[in-house]
């Protein structure tokens, strides 16, 4: 028995950091863009995004890192259609986001089609090469998870993005932004400059989440970002726009498939469908108890215009 | 030939939007020629396929149908600024309600049975629209992330009411309705549409973009609605009741996704299939934006997304249809891109004349 | 004999337009370098506009800027501070979730190992020009715990961090007590003894009688007049400013204490206490009576609880204690309160049209209605009477001069004095038995100011109670029967027109006893 709750624990700490992880770094991309006042729904279709070019990327050289490449730089690259919607036209952020997802979910699929001849699913690719961490590597289970040379980038990155933006200039600047643009301007701040910067970032981050996806099975899949993107934003929203805080929230929902989905395997008696609906149950849940309009950045969602 | 200044603003309105449709058709080129394709031919073969041929005309009807229900439907949410991106699983729910009337109440003369089905359609519409509707009202709960989570709900929750209780053996779909609750195809009147399951559940449509209009530009009702979505701040102070009328919007909006669903449930397949709504709530947002939330423009909006939903299958041999998705996209970008110009330049003319 | 040397700033010719509207036409400004200089004019005559080129903010179409002496051209705020220019602006330009130190370096962060901001460094530098200056302030702070005096200080010091010579202030006394207003006046004294050049913008004439030794008038976007303070007087300026004579004091006949005290009671107050939106305590049981056909003026600086008393008398705020009573009915706070308080008799004119009063994308003739769509006159359940609706709003226009008369247009293309008519029409014309009417005249050209004035007390003299709340004591004083003050949720102190000056009003506006 101890054995195996030993094994059942060491199974869920792996799922949950297995699931966390695109929750994770999406959530910090969600956290950059907005405190710097620009709001990204699209972040599902950068996963999405993310996911695909890191697996055309592979597949073409054959190298996963330059996959890895591809993806932020695809990642980036829709980003930045969304920013220049939204920053130089002043478009409604929402509807752009929404756009992106629309977008991505075309583009995907098209090339998809174009190059892997099929309408669900690429070929398979190999995911990055495991780093041999010392004693961590070791450990039953957990392990393999460990040794993925990602897990290590998203913890630098968690403390990266917070660093950066509690301790720079450059974080100074971006929440003054998200918060009181005119009074950024005023001093010489260029907004749109910094505006630009967190969506960009928040690109490259959501696009590594996908990277994460893709590599973990191997292949990418029509549609597999799966509504992470949206959850990504409820963590965000649930840590109060807070870098760190964001991070614990997706822990947290991750945890919460990770419960469930261990579960199952044991035996519980659940329709596969109800397992499936409760990250977004979840969600709802998570949203409907966060007072969100207090804490968000007050010219968040908001387009500026310089008189 | 001297215009007033509203007719001005209109011309704007339309000149601009159609120029974003061209620019989107513009870089959906450019991703054809990825792919080594004459992007001429494939819009040429488009254009072949919907409008001069009448099976093409019907077909561009019948996907039109349940865009313009959404349109309206998500048209009505931004009215009073509510971002109903719930269309898509309130258009599922609805579509099961209906379908189980349909196949439950077999007893029932078609006259009472016809109505019962479309009611059901928009109550489960309303249903579905109202956790998040409530939750809004109540906890402030952003309807956007609320509304799409319910959308992934609705899947899974017809999938397994499918997979364990309604199905046909060998299908994803249930069990035939009654035929009183079948509506005719247009090919009953229409001899050249035949083979297209258009059917009159367009004129329900065309019906709803009156009643929206009404509602919206003669009522009591509608003048608050647009007041909140244009000064949520002064409509309150003015006494307008803000969280009983989002509420009722917000479900309203629900509905009409919901009878979105009419179209394939009872003039087309006679039952419930999972996956029938094709991606429809979504493209309802375009259809809204592009509409300018007008009834008349969602019309146009809703055939020229229809025409090019079925010209998908028209060019799925040169080009991979999600073209289609692309184009879709490219059009939400420029028309809400464009939407900074048509207010300069509304701007420019309502100063040069006071 | 002034050298051309001795001017820190000389503008000449300078015209922007903002569409077809001329913000500044040809419009000078000349300042010597060290003095307090004072630039005025009514509300749209340019003065910010000016300002705000001579801060990068706006590019003129054309003109010339000298700085020093030397002709610049200015492209952004950055460019005007390195010229050691520094503007602390009407509405202040602060980050709210930052503290008091970040918001003073940001955009000139102290920095070491190249990226990281120097935070220590960063107060240090806060600290020394708070003591240098006298400028009383904690560097660690959060600016949205300052109160209205100390983010004002905090403005000047973000400037004096970037060593700025000259000082642009626009309004700095908008939202200042008298008291206040006096410290204020002693740091710009001790800035100009530095050889610090101040250009202060304002309209509150004795404000620019008492600082200032020049004084430039401004009236519709052109310079009219620039003259020596020591030989002006109050009328002298107005009249330059408006260009034609002006009367300070509006017509009308006082009530005196012993007829009101005949006079039946509108409204009665008792024991009220509120929760503001952020949670602080803002009433803390205030009470107070106005009589029928009286005009009651309540002085105070902003955030004392005007705001929340508005909002419990019309109905958008539930009080946690206390009673409202309205013409004997008690207000029980349930159900649609704001429509209920409006069937009862309840006008109100918001402080600020533009949020609260009227919207903007609809016609005249519908912002007419906003609040009387319902009533049985303009519509029914279902659909709106169009033809009684145009009736009535054509009337309206044209008795309350709504300029221009048609009411199809919409109302953002009229002046802010014209939309607060609108505003006013509408809310008059419901023959109300209770009037809330909230900084009336803010940004509404003189003309107008006259004409709100008088229909506020043609109400009056039908019978209406009125409230009045006023950040300008003149208007206070120069309307009200009785005045009261309001400090920290409660009533300070009540006085009958006459009995109260300026300064004991402004002495209970800050805390002092009677």
């Amino acid at each position: 028995m101890n054995e195996f709750l030993q094994i059942f624990t060491l199974a869920l700490l792996s799922t949950t950091i297995r699931i966390s992880i695109p929750y994770i770094l999406a959530a910090l991309g969600a956290t950059v863009s907005e405190l710097g006042g620009v709001v990204n729904i699209g972040l599902e279709g950068l996963i999405l995004i993310g996911a695909f070019c890191s697996v055309l990327g592979n597949y073409l050289t054959g190298n996963p890192w330059l996959g890895v490449l591809c993806a932020i730089a695809g990642g980036m690259f829709f980003a930045g259609l969304h920013a220049v919607v939204c920053i130089k036209f002043r478009a409604n952020q929402i509807i752009s986001g929404l756009a992106l997802n629309i977008m991505a979910v075309g583009v995907t699929k098209f090339f998809l089609k174009y190059f892997f001849h099929s309408s669900s699913n690429s070929g398979r690719i190999s995911g990055l090469p495991k780093w041999d961490i010392p004693f961590l590597s070791g450990v039953p289970v957990l392990g393999d998870i460990v040794s993925n040379p990602l897990i290590l980038i998203t913890i630098l990155l968690i403390f990266a993005v917070f660093y950066a933006v509690y301790k720079t200039p450059f974080g100074l600047r971006l929440r003054a932004v998200g918060e009181n643009p005119e009074a950024a301007d005023t001093l010489g701040v260029n907004v749109y400059k910094m505006r630009y910067a967190g969506v960009l970032i928040s690109g490259a981050l959501a696009a590594l989440g996908g990277v994460w996806l893709a590599y973990d099975q191997h292949q990418f899949t029509d549609g597999m970002s799966g509504g992470r993107g949206y959850i990504a934003l409820t963590a965000m929203i649930f840590g109060k726009w807070n870098p760190l805080l964001a991070t614990l929230a997706s822990l947290f929902f991750g945890f919460a498939e990770a419960i469930q989905i261990q579960l199952q395997t044991i035996g519980v008696d659940l329709p596969v469908q109800f397992i499936q609906m409760i990250p977004y149950v979840l969600t709802i849940v998570v949203l409907a108890g966060s007072f969100s309009k207090s804490t968000a950045p007050s010219a968040d969602g908001v387009p500026y215009e310089k008189e | 030939m001297k215009l007033s200044k509203t007719s001005k603003a209109f011309l704007i309105n339309i000149g601009v939007t159609l120029a974003a449709i061209f620019a989107s058709f513009v870089v959906g080129a450019f991703f054809i020629l990825l792919v080594g394709v004459n992007p001429l031919t494939v819009y040429w073969k488009l254009f072949e396929g919907i409008i001069l041929n009448p099976y093409g005309l019907a077909q561009t009807f019948f996907k039109a149908t349940p865009l313009i229900m959404t349109g309206l439907g998500i048209a009505l949410g931004f009215k009073a600024n509510i971002f109903n991106i719930g269309a898509e699983g309130q258009m599922v729910i609805g579509g099961f309600v209906c379908a189980w009337l349909g196949f439950t109440f077999t007893g029932l003369p078609p006259f009472l049975l016809v109505p019962l089905c479309i009611f059901g359609a928009f109550l489960g519409g309303v249903l579905w629209a109202a956790v998040p509707a409530i939750l809004k009202v109540k906890t402030g709960a952003h309807e956007v992330i609320t509304t799409i989570m319910m959308n992934f709900i609705a899947l899974a929750l017809t999938n397994y009411l499918i997979t364990y209780f309604f199905h046909l053996p060998e299908t994803v779909h249930t069990q035939l309705t009654s035929p009183s609750a079948f509506l005719p195809r247009l090919d009953q009147y229409i001899a050249a549409f035949k083979g297209s399951p258009a059917n009159v559940t367009l004129f329900l449509a065309v019906a709803l973009c009156a009643l929206f209009w009404w509602l919206i530009w003669k009522t009591p009702y509608g003048y608050e609605t647009r007041a909140i979505g244009l000064n949520p701040s002064a409509a309150e102070t003015g006494g307008i009741n803000i969280k009983r009328n989002v509420l009722l919007t917000f479900l309203i909006s629900g509905g009409l996704s919901g009878l979105a669903a009419t179209n394939f449930i009872m003039g087309y397949k006679h039952y419930f299939e999972e996956g029938f709504s094709q991606g429809v709530g979504f493209m309802g947002i375009a259809v809204a934006l592009v509409g300018q939330n007008n009834p008349f423009g969602i019309i146009f909006a809703a055939l020229l997304f229809g025409a090019l939903s079925h010209g998908t299958l028209v060019i799925n041999a040169l080009v991979p249809k999600d073209i289609i998705q692309i184009l879709q996209a490219l059009v939400i970008f420029f028309v809400i891109s464009a939407n900074l110009l048509i207010k300069k330049y509304i701007a420019k003319i309502n100063e040069d004349r006071s | 004999m002034p050298d051309n040397d001795n001017f820190a700033i000389e503008l000449t010719g300078v015209t922007k337009r903002f569409g077809s509207i001329y913000a500044n036409k040809d419009a000078s400004l000349k300042v010597k370098k060290g003095q307090i200089h004072a630039l005025v004019g009514e509300n749209g005559a340019g003065k910010s506009t000016l300002m705000k080129i001579l801060y990068g903010m706006y590019r003129p179409d054309a003109g010339e800027l000298k700085v020093n002496g030397k002709a610049v051209t200015l492209n952004s705020p950055k460019d005007a501070i390195n010229l050691k220019i520094g503007m602390v602006h009407q509405h202040f330009m602060l980050v709210k979730t930052l503290t008091v130190a970040e918001n003073v370096v940001l955009g000139e962060e102290p920095v070491h190992n190249g990226f990281s901001l120097d935070y220590s460094k960063a107060k240090e530098e806060t600290k020394r020009l708070i003591e240098k200056f006298n400028l009383i302030l904690d560097p660690d702070a959060l600016v949205a715990d300052l109160s209205v005096g100390e983010e004002q200080r905090l403005e000047i010091l973000k400037i004096l961090y970037r060593k700025a010579d000259i000082l642009i202030l626009d309004e700095p006394t908008a939202v200042l007590t008298p008291q206040e207003i006096k410290y204020f006046f002693d740091i710009i004294r001790k800035l100009s003894a530095e050889g610090k050049t101040v250009v202060l913008i304002t309209h509150k004439l004795k404000e620019v009688l008492a600082i200032s030794s020049s004084v430039t008038v401004m009236r519709q976007g052109a310079t009219v007049a620039r003259v020596e303070t020591a030989g002006a007087t109050e009328s002298s300026l107005a009249q330059l400013m408006v260009g034609r004579p002006v009367i300070f004091q509006v017509e009308r006949t006082l009530r005196t204490k012993e007829e009101l005290a005949k006079s039946g009671t509108t409204l009665s107050i008792r024991d009220l206490k509120a929760i503001s939106a952020k949670g602080h305590l803002a009433l803390n049981g205030l009470s107070l009576e106005i009589k029928k056909g009286e005009i009651f003026g309540i002085a105070g600086v902003e955030g004392n609880g005007q705001s929340e008393l508005i909002e419990i008398i019309t109905g958008l705020k539930r009080p946690i204690s206390g009673t409202v009573t309205v013409l004997g009915k008690d207000i029980d706070f349930s159900g649609n309160t704001p429509r209920k308080m409006f069937d009862a008799g309840l006008a109100h004119i918001p402080e600020d049209r533009h949020k609260k009063g009227l919207v903007l994308d609809y016609s005249v003739a519908e912002n007419l209605i906003l609040g009387r769509h319902r009533e049985p006159a303009f519509s029914t359940v279902t659909a709106i009477d169009f033809e009684s609706v145009d009736a009535f709003s054509k009337k309206a226009s044209g008795d309350y001069g709504i300029y221009p008369p048609r009411t199809d247009l919409r109302a953002g293309a009229l002046s802010g004095g014209n939309q607060q008519k609108i505003v006013v029409a509408r809310e008059l014309s419901r023959g109300p038995k209770l009037l809330i009417v909230s900084q009336p005249t803010r940004g509404v050209d003189v003309g107008a100011i006259e004409f709100i004035h008088k229909k506020i007390i043609e109400t009056r003299d039908q019978g209406c109670a009125v409230l009045l709340i006023s950040a300008e004591l003149s208007e206070i004083l120069s309307l009200s029967d009785r005045i009261g003050v309001i400090y920290r949720g409660q009533i300070a102190g009540v006085f009958g027109a006459g009995e109260v000056g300026e300064e004991q009003l402004g002495l209970l506006m800050m805390g002092g006893k009677n």
